[in-house]
């Protein structure tokens, strides 16, 4: 059954992150879908996360959609015009990727390239509307395509954000667009999660809660200071540092992760995962957390 | 000097309510030497409004729209009038408009856009106010310009990495599209926040159309190069 017949039917689903290579070779990347391919629906490709230059996402999804498994381009407006952004989604389809998670971007000054060109010619909302009009058989300008897409979209929001409000709106828009699914950013507050998920609940959109497990105290930290949107409570800080070897930290952190999944799931449809080198933790993850 | 034009009499209907009563405020700078400003603008938006039903409960050009001292100064000498206004339509460049939004507490509209600075920016001190894209959106914002407050320049909102009132970019830097949330919070028109702005021509931002370059500025450049 495809992802977006699972959603629709009410299932809850698992999605896993996949970050596309930081170079030529898909070895490993491929190694990791192949050894989590039975227990996740489909896997969730970035677009260079954090804007630090690795291989197209569009790339490892085919690739991914060729070893029969079920994909999701990730998709940004950093670095894509409107005609980059047409052409690439277009190119998707035809390599057999129906699902996109449509998303601003990061900004090109947080990550390796910092002297790029910051593009956003749209933003995530127009993005969405630009592929309603793919989806309806017109580019933007409204030129006919020979050939139409039939994309099921996404979109995102931070749920711990503070204040909540306007990211709300901004969700609101996005679903009265056309997304059809929401994934959040990184959950480590389930209370502020639940919160954020009776606020939407009006807008009657599955969601699915990001989970990342967490490496070390000094991973927490590092988060806290460098990614976008990502706040981890002093409190699980201070729980990662309790464990002093390798085993005892990843144990921690399979124990946090279940420990949240359960706290969120009767809110959402799904969870999605973001190991972020740590894929060897999933089975654990999902089976602490009662969902394999 | 910033180069602007007025906008299509049905963009600026199209900002007011029924019958919402405006005051009319014209630069008397740049604007002015465009056309844009100055009394002709202020009698022209006047008989705009007047015809559509909208009554103009007042209207004031003053000298520099980019001056925030001289724009408080000016509208408390008429304090009266623009508190009776539920509105504002504001005649002058990007800059101008969002000089007056931030001295009211009140729905500030563009009447103009923005065409280019020229050689010379609007002198409110220490910020860039307007990209000069050639479509104001300022109606729609609160009055301050999300392509110069926000690095993305996103129309919709506020990006994930907006957190606790502060940009992602750069600790410290206010995450504009909260600043313009709380504005039109505070003036009670969030229902503008939602409505969806199409993506942006950027042909608008390229070219200065020819009949916006006849100012006598223009003239006087063109003369020094050709001798």
């Amino acid at each position: 059954m495809k992802f977006r017949e699972r959603l629709a039917q009410g299932e809850f689903v698992i999605t896993c992150e996949a970050a596309p290579p930081k170079g030529a070779d898909t070895k490993e990347a491929l190694e990791n879908v192949r050894r989590l391919a039975s227990l996740v629906h489909a896997f969730n490709v970035t677009d260079l996360q954090s804007s630090v230059v690795r291989m197209s996402s569009w790339a490892l999804c085919a690739l991914i959609q060729r070893e029969g498994f079920e994909s999701i381009l990730q998709v940004t407006c950093r670095d894509r015009n409107r005609l980059a952004l047409q052409a690439d989604l277009l190119g998707a389809w035809a390599l057999g990727i129906e699902n996109v998670l449509a998303l601003t971007g990061d900004y090109p000054t947080l990550g390796d390239h910092p002297q790029a060109k910051p593009v956003f010619d749209l933003d995530s909302v127009q993005l969405i509307a630009l592929i309603q009009a793919l989806n309806s058989g017109k580019d933007l300008a409204g030129n006919e395509l020979s050939g139409k897409t039939d994309f099921f979209v996404g979109a995102v929001i931070n749920p711990a954000a503070d204040p909540l409000e306007p990211h709300l709106l901004r969700l609101r828009l996005k679903v009265e667009l056309g997304a059809r699914f929401v994934q959040t950013q990184a959950v480590f507050d389930p209370d502020a999660f639940v919160r954020f998920a009776q606020k939407a609940e009006p807008f009657r959109v599955p969601i699915l809660a990001g989970i990342i497990p967490l490496k070390s105290a000094k991973m927490a930290r590092f988060m806290n200071e460098n990614i976008a949107g990502i706040r981890v409570p002093e409190e699980l800080i201070r729980e990662m540092e309790g464990a002093k070897t390798a085993e005892d930290r990843k144990k921690r952190s399979v124990e946090i992760c279940a420990r949240i999944i359960r706290k969120v799931r009767p809110y959402c449809q799904g969870v999605h995962l973001m190991p972020m080198g740590w894929e060897e933790l999933v089975p654990e993850i999902l089976e602490l957390a009662g969902l394999s | 000097m910033l180069v602007s034009t007025l906008k299509p009499k049905e963009e600026i209907l199209g900002y007011l309510r029924d019958g919402e009563r405006v005051f009319l405020v014209a630069c008397g700078g740049c604007a002015e030497v465009c056309e844009a400003g100055g009394e002709k603008a202020l009698e022209e938006l006047r008989s705009v409004l007047e015809a559509s039903g909208h009554p103009v409960v007042g209207g004031k050009v003053l000298p520099f729209l980019c001056n925030k001292a001289l724009v408080g100064i000016g509208l408390s000498r008429v304090s009266a009038k623009v508190e009776e206004a539920e509105a504002l339509l504001v005649a002058a460049c990007g800059v101008g408009v969002q000089t007056v939004a931030a001295v009211l507490e009140k729905p500030v509209f563009p009447a103009s856009n923005t065409l280019t600075y020229g050689a010379f920016q609007g002198v409110w001190p220490s910020e860039e106010r307007c990209a000069r894209c050639g479509e104001c959106i300022l109606a729609y914002t609160g009055g301050i310009c999300p392509l110069t407050v926000c690095p993305k320049g996103l129309l919709h909102g506020p990006c994930g990495g907006s957190y606790r009132g502060e940009c992602e970019v750069e600790r410290g830097r206010p995450c504009g599209w909260q600043r313009i949330y709380d504005r039109l919070e505070k003036i009670g028109r969030l229902d503008l926040f939602m409505r969806f702005k199409p993506p942006k021509d950027r042909q608008k931002e390229l070219d200065v159309p020819l009949s916006r370059r006849k100012s006598i500025f223009w003239a006087l450049e063109y003369t020094e190069e050709e001798e």
